[in-house]
């Protein structure tokens, strides 16, 4: 499928789903799908850098929390459009990534995992400690009920979801770009054998910087407006352990190995996680993750996408 | 006599307080072909390595086609025309044989010449690969479907797809069959009359004797030995190194 053909589906679909929620006229389902987005792009961001180089990153939560303090931080000293904290968010978390990869340039395996875990570590002590941003106490931000887009008054919820919504498709479209150009096999060459990619003239620490800085930008982003959404951020839920189990459970339940993986692991896990929270309570969240991930990983090691390719390639023979 | 197109000058290598190279210099003329020999443990591969990229030399340097390349990087070194492979293979194992020898094409090669191959040109360059080590009938599979003599083969048509001026073949031929090693040995021959400067590191003394124009025998970290093959075999310190 062309490039241009598959933006414009995944545009279509992304307005199909917009106007579809907007028809059943029920906010909490805004409320509800904007998690479900967000988690779609963190988890599409970790897999560019764990599932297409395979250095597996344990401090998403990092890089998200870094996002969503940019906003508060500029809510309190500019006040900017959600827009524009985005772009902003971007470039803080996409620096915090090409930090963290030039950081860890030697590590490897699970000593690169645990570097990251202490990226995290570091990073929500010193916001903690950073009174500006609301330090421990956590900070308030105040947002208006509706919001005027082009001519038409939107219910604030609704504005953060179609965000939320255009995030998932620039994360979608640009994993998939990837994986189909030099820069996906390149990544793939570092994911199997560093030497020998080096060998064949692979740049590998080029590449990897490349792929902690998209990673952490796109990560970044879906930070971004979560203060807006949420009302009042506080360290303990910008940097939550959900953020770091779902982006890393999400692909590896969906698959790694392409851009579906991560889209499929994110809808699953989190839809089921919205229904459960409304059920039976936000507390067994992450019981459902673990519990999907060990049958997983002993049922499906490469996830669904993987489950399901390799059942019709069996079924060809 | 024409510059050299990798001239090695006291290359020196040590981990911790084991020396493994000992000011190691070779000149290695264009389009010639050497043999490199020496016992298990005798610096072949650290040399090998220092050369590529993989390894930095602490002491002496190392020039390539009029370059000195001491601390480049490894990808770099591929870029300028030096390819290598490996001792034991190494494939990458999530993409298929065709898609293995897509990488020196898009990144060595590219890098290079800076042109873009459309991905017909790229399929047709694969093709031509693999059907000189004879793979075209697997360039679909992945690299774990192939048996040892095919990864061996792909390992060397990927480090040729690199397109260098500078082949080091390093043990592609161990544990294979006299058969095999005539496949092997018929490729490296081919690649020779193409003009290709090829060094063969290997322990079967008959395939590096009926191949090698030149023969370096390394022992403990020192080269003891450089001259013509029937010469080398003769020279009184390389029998003992091989016979004690």
């Amino acid at each position: 499928m062309r490039s241009a053909w598959f933006i414009l589906i995944c545009v279509a679909v992304a307005a199909l789903t917009f106007l579809g929620l907007r028809v059943v006229h029920n906010d909490y389902l805004f409320i509800a799908g904007y998690t479900v987005l967000q988690f779609i792009v963190l988890a599409t961001a970790w897999n560019i850098l764990g599932g297409y180089c395979g250095y597996v990153n344990f401090g998403s939560a990092a890089f998200f929390a870094l996002g969503a303090y940019t906003s508060v931080f500029f809510h309190k000293a500019y006040p900017l459009p959600i827009p524009a904290l985005l772009v902003l968010s971007a470039v803080v978390s996409g620096l915090a990534g090409l930090g963290m990869g030039y950081l860890t340039l030697r590590l490897r395996g699970a000593f690169f995992s645990i570097a990251t875990l202490a990226l995290a570590v570091v990073l929500q002590t010193l916001v903690v400690n950073w009174d500006y941003v609301g330090g421990s106490r956590g900070a308030y931000v105040i947002r208006a009920n509706t919001v005027e887009l082009f001519g038409f008054a939107m219910p604030y919820v609704q504005y953060l979801f179609l965000l939320m919504l255009t995030l998932v498709v620039l994360a979608i479209v640009t994993a998939r770009t990837i994986e189909r150009s030099r820069l996906g096999f390149g990544f793939a060459t570092i994911r199997d054998d560093e030497l020998a990619a080096e060998a064949s003239g692979v740049p590998t620490l080029r590449l990897k910087l490349i792929a902690t800085t998209l990673s952490g930008a796109l990560m970044g982003m879906a930070g971004a407006p979560f203060p807006y959404y949420i009302g009042y951020l506080q360290p303990s839920s910008a940097f939550g352990l959900e953020y770091a189990v779902n982006s890393i459970a999400m692909p590896m339940i969906g698959g790694t190995g392409s851009w579906i993986g991560p889209l499929v692991g994110a809808l699953l896990l989190g839809i089921i996680q919205q229904v459960a929270t409304v059920t039976i309570s936000s507390a067994v969240n992450l019981l459902i993750v673990g519990v999907l991930l060990v049958v997983f990983v002993i049922i499906a090691p490469n996830g669904l996408v993987g489950f399901v390719t390799q059942y019709f390639r069996a079924k060809e023979r | 006599m024409a510059e050299p197109l990798l001239q090695i000058d006291n290359v020196g290598k040590r981990f911790g307080g084991f020396v493994a190279l000992d000011g190691i210099n070779l000149t290695v003329a264009p389009g010639e072909r050497v043999g490199l020999i020496g016992p298990n443990g005798s610096g072949k591969s650290t040399l090998v390595n220092c050369i590529c990229g993989t390894l930095r030399n602490e002491t002496g340097t190392v020039r390539f086609d009029g370059r000195q390349i001491d601390g480049m990087p490894a990808h770099k070194r591929t870029i300028l025309g030096l390819a290598r492979s490996f001792q034991l293979p190494r494939p990458f194992h999530s993409l298929s044989v065709s898609e293995n020898l897509h990488i020196p094409l898009l990144y060595a090669v590219k890098s290079r010449s800076g042109s873009h191959l459309t991905p017909a040109e790229l399929e047709a360059h694969c093709v031509e690969y693999l059907r000189l080590v004879g793979l075209d009938h697997k360039a679909r599979k992945r690299p774990r479907d192939l048996t040892q003599v095919e990864m061996r083969k792909l390992e060397l048509a990927r480090a040729m797809a690199a397109e260098p001026k500078l082949l080091i073949a390093d043990e592609s031929m161990a544990g294979l069959s006299h058969s095999e090693i005539e496949d092997i040995l018929k490729l490296l021959r081919q690649l020779s009359e193409r003009g290709i400067t090829i060094i063969l590191i290997e322990h079967i003394m008959s395939a590096v004797m009926s191949f090698s124009q030149r023969l370096a025998v390394l022992v403990s970290g020192k080269k003891i030995a450089d001259g013509k093959p029937d010469d080398v075999v003769r020279n009184p310190e390389v029998e003992k190194a091989y016979l004690g």
